[in-house]
Protein backbone atom coordinates (compact mmCIF):
# COMPACT_ATOMS: atom_id res chain seq x y z
CA UNK A 1 0.00 0.00 0.00
CA UNK A 2 1.32 3.44 -0.78
CA UNK A 3 0.30 6.70 0.80
CA UNK A 4 0.62 10.21 -0.60
CA UNK A 5 3.42 12.03 1.14
CA UNK A 6 2.24 15.57 0.41
CA UNK A 7 0.40 17.16 3.34
CA UNK A 8 -3.26 17.27 2.48
CA UNK A 9 -3.60 20.87 3.55
CA UNK A 10 -1.53 21.79 0.53
CA UNK A 11 -3.76 19.88 -1.86
CA UNK A 12 -7.18 21.05 -0.82
CA UNK A 13 -7.57 24.72 0.02
CA UNK A 14 -9.58 25.24 3.14
CA UNK A 15 -12.38 27.18 1.46
CA UNK A 16 -13.13 24.11 -0.59
CA UNK A 17 -13.69 21.92 2.43
CA UNK A 18 -15.93 24.60 3.77
CA UNK A 19 -18.06 24.99 0.70
CA UNK A 20 -18.58 21.24 0.61
CA UNK A 21 -19.59 21.39 4.22
CA UNK A 22 -22.17 24.05 3.45
CA UNK A 23 -23.59 21.85 0.73
CA UNK A 24 -23.91 18.92 3.11
CA UNK A 25 -25.79 21.04 5.61
CA UNK A 26 -28.30 22.00 2.96
CA UNK A 27 -28.61 18.40 1.88
CA UNK A 28 -30.09 17.32 5.18
CA UNK A 29 -32.68 20.04 4.92
CA UNK A 30 -33.54 19.02 1.39
CA UNK A 31 -33.99 15.42 2.41
CA UNK A 32 -36.38 16.34 5.18
CA UNK A 33 -38.22 18.76 2.95
CA UNK A 34 -38.73 15.95 0.46
CA UNK A 35 -39.99 13.78 3.26
CA UNK A 36 -42.48 16.41 4.32
CA UNK A 37 -43.57 17.05 0.76
CA UNK A 38 -44.61 13.43 0.61
CA UNK A 39 -46.73 13.88 3.70
CA UNK A 40 -48.62 16.74 2.12
CA UNK A 41 -46.69 19.41 4.01
CA UNK A 42 -45.45 22.09 1.62
CA UNK A 43 -41.72 21.81 1.15
CA UNK A 44 -39.53 24.74 1.93
CA UNK A 45 -37.72 25.01 -1.33
CA UNK A 46 -40.30 23.71 -3.74
CA UNK A 47 -39.43 21.26 -6.46
CA UNK A 48 -35.71 20.95 -5.91
CA UNK A 49 -36.45 19.22 -2.66
CA UNK A 50 -38.09 16.34 -4.46
CA UNK A 51 -34.68 14.86 -5.28
CA UNK A 52 -32.89 14.23 -2.04
CA UNK A 53 -30.05 12.34 -3.72
CA UNK A 54 -26.66 13.23 -2.39
CA UNK A 55 -24.18 11.72 -4.69
CA UNK A 56 -21.22 13.35 -2.98
CA UNK A 57 -18.84 15.95 -4.26
CA UNK A 58 -19.49 15.21 -7.92
CA UNK A 59 -23.05 16.49 -7.84
CA UNK A 60 -22.29 19.65 -5.94
CA UNK A 61 -23.78 22.70 -7.56
CA UNK A 62 -22.21 26.10 -7.85
CA UNK A 63 -18.76 27.04 -6.70
CA UNK A 64 -17.31 23.65 -5.91
CA UNK A 65 -15.28 21.96 -8.65
CA UNK A 66 -16.37 18.46 -9.68
CA UNK A 67 -13.72 16.69 -7.61
CA UNK A 68 -12.57 19.09 -4.93
CA UNK A 69 -10.73 16.39 -3.03
CA UNK A 70 -9.06 14.78 -6.01
CA UNK A 71 -5.91 12.93 -5.03
CA UNK A 72 -6.99 12.59 -1.44
CA UNK A 73 -8.67 9.21 -1.31
CA UNK A 74 -8.20 6.01 0.57
CA UNK A 75 -6.69 3.06 -1.27
CA UNK A 76 -10.20 2.00 -2.34
CA UNK A 77 -10.65 5.31 -4.13
CA UNK A 78 -13.13 6.87 -1.71
CA UNK A 79 -12.57 10.57 -0.99
CA UNK A 80 -11.43 11.76 2.39
CA UNK A 81 -13.97 13.48 4.57
CA UNK A 82 -13.59 17.20 5.02
CA UNK A 83 -11.77 18.90 7.86
CA UNK A 84 -15.09 20.18 9.19
CA UNK A 85 -16.73 16.78 9.10
CA UNK A 86 -13.83 15.15 10.89
CA UNK A 87 -13.50 17.86 13.52
CA UNK A 88 -17.18 18.52 14.25
CA UNK A 89 -18.64 15.06 14.71
CA UNK A 90 -16.72 13.45 17.53
CA UNK A 91 -17.33 10.86 20.18
CA UNK A 92 -15.30 12.10 23.12
CA UNK A 93 -17.33 11.35 26.24
CA UNK A 94 -14.76 13.03 28.47
CA UNK A 95 -16.22 16.29 27.19
CA UNK A 96 -19.82 15.41 26.34
CA UNK A 97 -21.85 12.65 24.76
CA UNK A 98 -23.12 15.15 22.16
CA UNK A 99 -21.00 14.62 19.06
CA UNK A 100 -21.56 18.10 17.65
CA UNK A 101 -20.67 19.86 20.92
CA UNK A 102 -17.24 18.30 21.46
CA UNK A 103 -15.33 20.68 19.17
CA UNK A 104 -16.59 23.75 20.98
CA UNK A 105 -15.96 22.29 24.43
CA UNK A 106 -12.48 21.05 23.51
CA UNK A 107 -11.36 24.44 22.27
CA UNK A 108 -8.44 25.79 24.24
CA UNK A 109 -7.77 22.58 26.13
CA UNK A 110 -4.09 22.73 27.13
CA UNK A 111 -2.06 20.02 25.41
CA UNK A 112 1.32 21.50 26.24
CA UNK A 113 3.29 20.33 28.07
CA UNK A 114 2.24 16.72 27.55
CA UNK A 115 4.00 13.57 28.63
CA UNK A 116 3.43 10.03 27.51
CA UNK A 117 4.81 7.56 30.00
CA UNK A 118 5.75 4.22 28.44
CA UNK A 119 6.53 1.39 30.83
CA UNK A 120 5.39 -1.88 32.27
CA UNK A 121 7.09 -5.02 30.99
CA UNK A 122 9.84 -3.25 29.05
CA UNK A 123 13.61 -3.14 29.36
CA UNK A 124 13.81 0.56 28.65
CA UNK A 125 10.90 2.53 30.16
CA UNK A 126 10.74 6.11 28.91
CA UNK A 127 8.68 9.26 29.07
CA UNK A 128 8.14 11.08 25.81
CA UNK A 129 6.95 14.56 25.08
CA UNK A 130 5.27 15.30 21.77
CA UNK A 131 8.46 16.49 20.08
CA UNK A 132 10.13 13.20 21.07
CA UNK A 133 7.22 11.32 19.52
CA UNK A 134 7.42 13.31 16.28
CA UNK A 135 10.99 12.05 15.91
CA UNK A 136 9.55 8.60 15.23
CA UNK A 137 8.42 10.05 11.91
CA UNK A 138 5.45 11.85 10.44
CA UNK A 139 3.69 10.27 7.50
CA UNK A 140 0.19 10.66 6.14
CA UNK A 141 -2.07 7.61 6.47
CA UNK A 142 -5.49 7.85 4.89
CA UNK A 143 -7.63 5.40 6.85
CA UNK A 144 -11.29 4.51 7.06
CA UNK A 145 -12.71 4.96 10.55
CA UNK A 146 -15.78 2.86 11.28
CA UNK A 147 -17.69 3.77 14.41
CA UNK A 148 -19.55 1.05 16.31
CA UNK A 149 -22.62 3.31 15.86
CA UNK A 150 -22.56 2.40 12.14
CA UNK A 151 -21.19 5.59 10.60
CA UNK A 152 -17.78 5.98 9.00
CA UNK A 153 -15.33 8.50 7.63
CA UNK A 154 -12.11 8.54 5.60
CA UNK A 155 -9.48 10.43 7.57
CA UNK A 156 -6.01 11.62 6.52
CA UNK A 157 -4.04 11.13 9.73
CA UNK A 158 -0.45 12.15 10.30
CA UNK A 159 1.45 9.76 12.49
CA UNK A 160 3.93 6.94 12.84
CA UNK A 161 3.69 3.19 13.37
CA UNK A 162 3.28 2.34 17.05
CA UNK A 163 5.77 -0.49 16.48
CA UNK A 164 8.61 2.05 16.33
CA UNK A 165 7.84 3.35 19.78
CA UNK A 166 7.37 -0.15 21.20
CA UNK A 167 10.72 -1.28 19.78
CA UNK A 168 12.39 1.74 21.36
CA UNK A 169 11.26 0.68 24.84
CA UNK A 170 12.22 -2.98 24.26
CA UNK A 171 9.27 -5.14 25.37
CA UNK A 172 10.19 -8.10 27.59
CA UNK A 173 9.21 -11.57 26.44
CA UNK A 174 6.53 -11.74 29.14
CA UNK A 175 4.67 -8.79 27.58
CA UNK A 176 1.57 -10.01 25.72
CA UNK A 177 -0.66 -6.95 25.58
CA UNK A 178 -0.42 -3.19 25.39
CA UNK A 179 -2.56 -1.10 27.68
CA UNK A 180 -3.30 2.53 26.79
CA UNK A 181 -4.59 5.13 29.20
CA UNK A 182 -6.04 8.51 28.27
CA UNK A 183 -5.85 11.79 30.13
CA UNK A 184 -7.67 11.99 33.48
CA UNK A 185 -8.60 15.57 34.32
CA UNK A 186 -12.12 15.85 35.77
CA UNK A 187 -11.63 19.57 36.46
CA UNK A 188 -11.44 20.32 32.76
CA UNK A 189 -13.24 17.24 31.42
CA UNK A 190 -16.82 17.46 32.69
CA UNK A 191 -17.75 14.02 31.37
CA UNK A 192 -15.28 12.46 33.78
CA UNK A 193 -17.27 13.76 36.74
CA UNK A 194 -20.07 11.38 35.79
CA UNK A 195 -19.95 7.96 37.35
CA UNK A 196 -21.62 6.20 34.42
CA UNK A 197 -18.23 5.16 33.11
CA UNK A 198 -15.05 4.21 34.94
CA UNK A 199 -12.59 6.92 34.03
CA UNK A 200 -9.95 7.26 32.74
CA UNK A 201 -10.54 5.81 29.29
CA UNK A 202 -8.51 2.64 28.88
CA UNK A 203 -7.97 0.56 25.79
CA UNK A 204 -5.81 -2.40 24.88
CA UNK A 205 -4.30 -4.32 22.02
CA UNK A 206 -2.65 -7.68 21.73
CA UNK A 207 1.08 -7.14 21.19
CA UNK A 208 0.97 -8.44 17.59
CA UNK A 209 -1.92 -6.08 16.82
CA UNK A 210 0.03 -3.22 18.34
CA UNK A 211 3.12 -4.11 16.30
CA UNK A 212 1.18 -4.27 13.02
CA UNK A 213 2.27 -1.65 10.51
CA UNK A 214 -1.29 -0.31 10.11
CA UNK A 215 -1.45 0.57 13.81
CA UNK A 216 -0.28 4.13 14.28
CA UNK A 217 -0.01 6.83 16.87
CA UNK A 218 -1.41 9.94 15.23
CA UNK A 219 -0.32 13.46 16.06
CA UNK A 220 -1.86 15.25 13.10
CA UNK A 221 -4.78 15.53 10.74
CA UNK A 222 -4.82 16.99 7.23
CA UNK A 223 -1.18 17.96 7.69
CA UNK A 224 -1.97 20.03 10.78
CA UNK A 225 -1.58 19.28 14.47
CA UNK A 226 -4.41 17.13 15.79
CA UNK A 227 -7.27 19.23 17.21
CA UNK A 228 -8.25 18.34 20.78
CA UNK A 229 -11.64 16.96 19.73
CA UNK A 230 -9.81 14.36 17.64
CA UNK A 231 -7.56 13.30 20.51
CA UNK A 232 -4.71 15.80 20.72
CA UNK A 233 -1.86 15.68 21.14
CA UNK A 234 -1.47 11.98 20.43
CA UNK A 235 -3.94 9.18 19.85
CA UNK A 236 -4.05 5.61 18.70
CA UNK A 237 -5.48 4.70 15.29
CA UNK A 238 -6.30 1.05 14.59
CA UNK A 239 -8.23 1.22 11.32
CA UNK A 240 -9.59 -2.34 11.25
CA UNK A 241 -11.28 -2.01 14.64
CA UNK A 242 -14.31 0.00 15.71
CA UNK A 243 -13.46 3.61 16.44
CA UNK A 244 -13.70 3.31 20.21
CA UNK A 245 -10.52 1.20 20.22
CA UNK A 246 -8.58 4.18 18.87
CA UNK A 247 -8.07 5.87 22.24
CA UNK A 248 -7.54 9.62 22.29
CA UNK A 249 -5.20 11.93 24.24
CA UNK A 250 -2.92 9.18 25.53
CA UNK A 251 -0.81 9.78 28.66
CA UNK A 252 0.32 6.25 29.49
CA UNK A 253 1.25 3.12 27.58
CA UNK A 254 2.07 -0.06 29.47
CA UNK A 255 3.15 -3.45 28.24
CA UNK A 256 1.39 -6.07 30.30
CA UNK A 257 0.95 -9.82 30.57
CA UNK A 258 -2.83 -9.97 31.08
CA UNK A 259 -5.52 -8.75 28.69
CA UNK A 260 -6.39 -5.20 29.78
CA UNK A 261 -10.01 -4.37 30.61
CA UNK A 262 -11.08 -1.39 28.51
CA UNK A 263 -13.55 1.24 29.64
CA UNK A 264 -16.18 -0.15 27.29
CA UNK A 265 -15.60 -3.74 28.37
CA UNK A 266 -16.13 -2.62 31.97
CA UNK A 267 -19.26 -0.65 31.04
CA UNK A 268 -21.02 -3.40 29.05
CA UNK A 269 -18.97 -6.62 28.83
CA UNK A 270 -21.54 -8.46 26.71
CA UNK A 271 -21.70 -5.65 24.14
CA UNK A 272 -18.18 -4.35 23.72
CA UNK A 273 -15.41 -6.90 23.50
CA UNK A 274 -11.65 -6.65 23.69
CA UNK A 275 -11.07 -7.27 19.99
CA UNK A 276 -13.85 -5.08 18.52
CA UNK A 277 -12.78 -5.88 14.97
CA UNK A 278 -15.04 -4.38 12.33
CA UNK A 279 -17.10 -7.36 11.21
CA UNK A 280 -20.38 -7.21 9.29
CA UNK A 281 -21.13 -10.83 10.24
CA UNK A 282 -21.07 -10.22 13.97
CA UNK A 283 -23.84 -7.88 15.09
CA UNK A 284 -23.73 -5.75 18.17
CA UNK A 285 -26.17 -7.42 20.61
CA UNK A 286 -28.74 -4.72 19.89
CA UNK A 287 -27.99 -3.56 16.38
CA UNK A 288 -26.62 -4.83 13.10
CA UNK A 289 -23.18 -4.00 11.76
CA UNK A 290 -23.87 -4.99 8.15
CA UNK A 291 -24.06 -1.51 6.73
CA UNK A 292 -22.78 1.93 7.56
CA UNK A 293 -23.34 5.52 6.57
CA UNK A 294 -20.23 7.16 5.22
CA UNK A 295 -20.50 10.72 6.49
CA UNK A 296 -21.38 12.92 3.52
CA UNK A 297 -23.04 10.15 1.54
CA UNK A 298 -26.73 9.65 0.96
CA UNK A 299 -26.87 5.87 0.65
CA UNK A 300 -25.72 3.35 3.18
CA UNK A 301 -22.82 1.19 2.12
CA UNK A 302 -22.00 -2.38 3.09
CA UNK A 303 -19.52 -2.70 5.93
CA UNK A 304 -16.34 -4.50 4.89
CA UNK A 305 -14.67 -7.31 6.83
CA UNK A 306 -11.98 -5.78 9.05
CA UNK A 307 -13.11 -2.44 7.63
CA UNK A 308 -11.52 -3.34 4.28
CA UNK A 309 -8.13 -4.25 5.77
CA UNK A 310 -8.72 -8.03 5.79
CA UNK A 311 -5.79 -8.72 3.47
CA UNK A 312 -3.40 -7.10 5.90
CA UNK A 313 -4.83 -8.23 9.24
CA UNK A 314 -6.96 -11.38 8.85
CA UNK A 315 -3.95 -13.59 9.62
CA UNK A 316 -3.81 -12.13 13.14
CA UNK A 317 -7.08 -13.89 13.90
CA UNK A 318 -6.58 -17.22 12.13
CA UNK A 319 -8.24 -20.07 14.06
CA UNK A 320 -10.10 -17.61 16.28
CA UNK A 321 -13.86 -17.64 16.66
CA UNK A 322 -14.65 -14.00 15.93
CA UNK A 323 -18.17 -14.38 17.30
CA UNK A 324 -16.79 -15.32 20.68
CA UNK A 325 -13.89 -12.90 20.47
CA UNK A 326 -15.97 -9.93 19.43
CA UNK B 1 -62.98 32.70 27.98
CA UNK B 2 -63.52 30.21 25.18
CA UNK B 3 -66.16 32.36 23.59
CA UNK B 4 -63.62 34.96 22.58
CA UNK B 5 -61.98 32.52 20.19
CA UNK B 6 -63.61 30.95 17.18
CA UNK B 7 -64.01 27.16 17.07
CA UNK B 8 -63.65 27.03 20.86
CA UNK B 9 -59.90 27.36 20.77
CA UNK B 10 -58.76 28.29 24.22
CA UNK B 11 -55.36 29.65 25.11
CA UNK B 12 -54.62 26.35 26.80
CA UNK B 13 -55.36 24.37 23.66
CA UNK B 14 -53.42 26.79 21.52
CA UNK B 15 -50.40 26.43 23.81
CA UNK B 16 -50.59 22.65 23.57
CA UNK B 17 -50.68 22.76 19.77
CA UNK B 18 -47.76 25.15 19.63
CA UNK B 19 -45.73 23.05 22.07
CA UNK B 20 -46.46 19.89 20.10
CA UNK B 21 -45.39 21.52 16.85
CA UNK B 22 -42.29 23.09 18.35
CA UNK B 23 -40.00 20.06 17.83
CA UNK B 24 -40.95 19.95 14.15
CA UNK B 25 -40.46 23.68 13.69
CA UNK B 26 -37.13 23.52 15.52
CA UNK B 27 -36.02 20.60 13.36
CA UNK B 28 -36.95 22.37 10.13
CA UNK B 29 -35.27 25.53 11.36
CA UNK B 30 -32.06 23.67 12.23
CA UNK B 31 -32.04 22.00 8.82
CA UNK B 32 -32.67 25.32 7.14
CA UNK B 33 -29.87 26.99 9.10
CA UNK B 34 -27.49 24.06 8.69
CA UNK B 35 -27.40 23.40 12.42
CA UNK B 36 -27.61 19.65 12.06
CA UNK B 37 -24.51 17.51 12.36
CA UNK B 38 -22.67 16.01 9.40
CA UNK B 39 -24.83 12.93 9.97
CA UNK B 40 -28.18 14.70 9.46
CA UNK B 41 -30.29 11.60 8.92
CA UNK B 42 -29.34 10.28 12.32
CA UNK B 43 -30.22 13.65 13.87
CA UNK B 44 -33.62 13.60 12.20
CA UNK B 45 -34.17 10.00 13.35
CA UNK B 46 -33.31 10.82 16.97
CA UNK B 47 -35.29 14.03 17.13
CA UNK B 48 -38.50 12.74 15.55
CA UNK B 49 -38.29 9.63 17.73
CA UNK B 50 -37.81 11.63 20.89
CA UNK B 51 -40.73 13.94 20.05
CA UNK B 52 -42.98 10.93 19.37
CA UNK B 53 -42.00 9.38 22.71
CA UNK B 54 -42.55 12.59 24.68
CA UNK B 55 -45.94 13.30 23.06
CA UNK B 56 -47.15 9.75 23.54
CA UNK B 57 -46.24 10.05 27.20
CA UNK B 58 -48.04 13.41 27.34
CA UNK B 59 -51.18 11.90 25.82
CA UNK B 60 -51.01 9.14 28.42
CA UNK B 61 -50.69 11.77 31.16
CA UNK B 62 -54.10 13.29 30.41
CA UNK B 63 -56.24 10.73 32.25
CA UNK B 64 -53.96 10.68 35.32
CA UNK B 65 -54.12 14.49 35.48
CA UNK B 66 -57.90 14.27 35.48
CA UNK B 67 -57.85 11.51 38.11
CA UNK B 68 -55.38 13.20 40.45
CA UNK B 69 -56.18 16.89 40.01
CA UNK B 70 -59.66 16.79 38.53
CA UNK B 71 -58.65 19.13 35.70
CA UNK B 72 -61.33 18.06 33.28
CA UNK B 73 -60.36 20.46 30.51
CA UNK B 74 -57.06 18.70 29.77
CA UNK B 75 -59.24 15.96 28.26
CA UNK B 76 -59.78 18.28 25.32
CA UNK B 77 -56.16 17.94 24.17
CA UNK B 78 -55.83 14.20 24.55
CA UNK B 79 -56.68 13.36 20.97
CA UNK B 80 -54.43 16.12 19.63
CA UNK B 81 -51.50 14.87 21.71
CA UNK B 82 -52.03 11.33 20.48
CA UNK B 83 -52.25 12.46 16.87
CA UNK B 84 -49.09 14.55 17.19
CA UNK B 85 -47.34 11.54 18.70
CA UNK B 86 -48.45 9.57 15.65
CA UNK B 87 -47.25 12.31 13.28
CA UNK B 88 -43.75 12.20 14.79
CA UNK B 89 -43.79 8.40 14.86
CA UNK B 90 -44.70 8.45 11.17
CA UNK B 91 -41.87 10.90 10.36
CA UNK B 92 -39.53 8.74 12.44
CA UNK B 93 -40.57 5.63 10.51
CA UNK B 94 -40.20 7.43 7.16
CA UNK B 95 -36.76 8.70 8.14
CA UNK B 96 -35.64 5.17 8.88
CA UNK B 97 -37.21 3.34 5.97
CA UNK B 98 -36.82 6.03 3.34
CA UNK B 99 -34.06 8.48 4.16
CA UNK B 100 -31.83 5.98 5.92
CA UNK B 101 -32.49 2.72 4.07
CA UNK B 102 -34.01 4.05 0.83
CA UNK B 103 -36.84 1.46 1.01
CA UNK B 104 -34.21 -1.24 0.45
CA UNK B 105 -36.34 -4.06 1.84
CA UNK B 106 -33.57 -6.64 1.51
CA UNK B 107 -31.28 -4.48 3.59
CA UNK B 108 -34.03 -3.63 6.06
CA UNK B 109 -34.92 -7.32 6.48
CA UNK B 110 -31.28 -8.21 7.10
CA UNK B 111 -30.91 -5.45 9.64
CA UNK B 112 -34.22 -6.12 11.37
CA UNK B 113 -33.29 -9.72 12.11
CA UNK B 114 -30.28 -8.40 14.01
CA UNK B 115 -31.83 -5.30 15.49
CA UNK B 116 -34.63 -6.28 17.81
CA UNK B 117 -35.21 -2.70 18.83
CA UNK B 118 -36.27 -1.79 15.31
CA UNK B 119 -38.98 -4.45 15.42
CA UNK B 120 -40.15 -3.27 18.81
CA UNK B 121 -40.41 0.31 17.58
CA UNK B 122 -42.16 -0.80 14.42
CA UNK B 123 -44.68 -2.80 16.44
CA UNK B 124 -45.49 0.31 18.47
CA UNK B 125 -45.94 2.29 15.25
CA UNK B 126 -48.27 -0.39 13.82
CA UNK B 127 -50.40 -0.21 16.95
CA UNK B 128 -50.68 3.56 16.65
CA UNK B 129 -51.99 3.42 13.06
CA UNK B 130 -55.53 2.11 13.83
CA UNK B 131 -55.69 4.35 16.87
CA UNK B 132 -54.93 7.41 14.74
CA UNK B 133 -57.47 6.36 12.10
CA UNK B 134 -60.25 5.76 14.62
CA UNK B 135 -59.51 8.88 16.63
CA UNK B 136 -62.44 10.81 15.09
CA UNK B 137 -65.83 11.35 16.72
CA UNK B 138 -67.46 9.35 13.93
CA UNK B 139 -65.39 6.27 14.64
CA UNK B 140 -65.91 6.73 18.34
CA UNK B 141 -69.68 6.57 17.72
CA UNK B 142 -69.50 3.66 15.33
CA UNK B 143 -67.29 1.47 17.53
CA UNK B 144 -69.15 2.33 20.74
CA UNK B 145 -67.80 0.24 23.61
CA UNK B 146 -65.21 -1.39 21.45
CA UNK B 147 -63.60 2.02 20.78
CA UNK B 148 -62.38 2.17 24.36
CA UNK B 149 -61.12 -1.40 24.20
CA UNK B 150 -59.26 -0.65 20.98
CA UNK B 151 -57.70 2.50 22.34
CA UNK B 152 -56.40 0.69 25.40
CA UNK B 153 -53.80 -0.64 22.98
CA UNK B 154 -51.98 2.63 23.56
CA UNK B 155 -50.68 1.15 26.84
CA UNK B 156 -48.72 -1.71 25.23
CA UNK B 157 -47.60 0.79 22.56
CA UNK B 158 -46.19 3.03 25.28
CA UNK B 159 -44.35 0.12 26.87
CA UNK B 160 -42.89 -0.93 23.50
CA UNK B 161 -41.78 2.64 22.83
CA UNK B 162 -39.87 2.73 26.13
CA UNK B 163 -38.23 -0.62 25.41
CA UNK B 164 -37.25 0.70 21.99
CA UNK B 165 -35.84 3.84 23.60
CA UNK B 166 -33.82 1.90 26.19
CA UNK B 167 -32.41 -0.57 23.66
CA UNK B 168 -31.23 2.08 21.26
CA UNK B 169 -28.83 3.60 23.81
CA UNK B 170 -25.14 2.86 23.61
CA UNK B 171 -24.64 2.28 27.32
CA UNK B 172 -26.06 5.08 29.45
CA UNK B 173 -29.79 4.42 29.94
CA UNK B 174 -30.50 6.95 32.69
CA UNK B 175 -32.69 9.19 30.54
CA UNK B 176 -34.86 6.42 29.09
CA UNK B 177 -35.27 5.02 32.60
CA UNK B 178 -36.63 8.37 33.80
CA UNK B 179 -39.23 8.32 31.02
CA UNK B 180 -40.02 4.67 31.66
CA UNK B 181 -40.51 5.51 35.34
CA UNK B 182 -42.88 8.32 34.40
CA UNK B 183 -44.86 6.03 32.09
CA UNK B 184 -45.05 3.42 34.84
CA UNK B 185 -46.52 6.01 37.23
CA UNK B 186 -49.03 7.10 34.59
CA UNK B 187 -50.14 3.50 34.16
CA UNK B 188 -50.29 2.82 37.90
CA UNK B 189 -52.66 5.76 38.46
CA UNK B 190 -55.09 4.01 36.10
CA UNK B 191 -55.28 0.85 38.21
CA UNK B 192 -58.89 0.70 39.53
CA UNK B 193 -57.91 0.71 43.20
CA UNK B 194 -55.45 3.61 42.80
CA UNK B 195 -57.90 5.50 40.67
CA UNK B 196 -60.63 5.06 43.24
CA UNK B 197 -58.36 6.24 46.03
CA UNK B 198 -57.53 9.46 44.16
CA UNK B 199 -61.14 10.11 43.14
CA UNK B 200 -62.42 9.60 46.69
CA UNK B 201 -59.70 11.84 48.08
CA UNK B 202 -60.61 14.55 45.62
CA UNK B 203 -64.34 14.23 46.29
CA UNK B 204 -63.78 14.33 50.03
CA UNK B 205 -61.92 17.60 49.60
CA UNK B 206 -64.63 19.10 47.45
CA UNK B 207 -67.32 17.97 49.86
CA UNK B 208 -65.40 19.31 52.83
CA UNK B 209 -65.21 22.70 51.16
CA UNK B 210 -68.89 22.80 50.27
CA UNK B 211 -70.35 21.41 53.48
CA UNK B 212 -67.76 20.74 56.12
CA UNK B 213 -70.33 19.51 58.66
CA UNK B 214 -72.43 17.23 56.49
CA UNK B 215 -71.11 13.68 56.15
CA UNK B 216 -74.12 12.36 54.26
CA UNK B 217 -73.41 14.65 51.34
CA UNK B 218 -69.89 13.32 51.06
CA UNK B 219 -71.25 9.82 50.78
CA UNK B 220 -73.61 10.65 47.98
CA UNK B 221 -70.79 12.27 46.07
CA UNK B 222 -68.72 9.12 46.27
Amino acid sequence: MSYPKIPASEITPEHLYRSRRRFMKGAGAMAMAALLAACGVPSLKGQEAAEPALSGAGATPGTVPPTPLAGLTDELGDPANTWDEITHYNNFYEFTTKKTKVAQMAEGYPTEPWKVEVGGLVANPRTFDIDDLRKFGEEERIYRLRCVEAWSMVIPWVGFPLARLLKAVEPLSKAKYVRFQAVFDPDRLPGQRSKVYQWPYVEGLRLDEAMHDLTILATGLYGKPLPMQNGAPVRLVVPWKYGFKSIKSIVKIDLVEEMPVSLWMAAAPNEYGFYANVNPEVPHPRWSQRTERRIGERKRRPTLMFNGYAEQVAHLYANMDLRKNF
Amino acid sequence: MAARFPHRITIFRLAVHLAALAPLVALLWDMWQGNLSVNPIQDITFRTGKAAMVLLTASLAVTPIVIVFGLQRVRKVRRALGLYAFLYAFLHFLTYAWLDYGWDLYLIRLEITEKLYVLVGFAAFLILIPLAITSTKGWQRRLKKRWLQLHKLVYPAGVLVMLHYIWVQKADIRQPLVWTGLLTLLLIVRLPSVRRWFTQRRHRKVAAQRAPHSLSKTKTLI
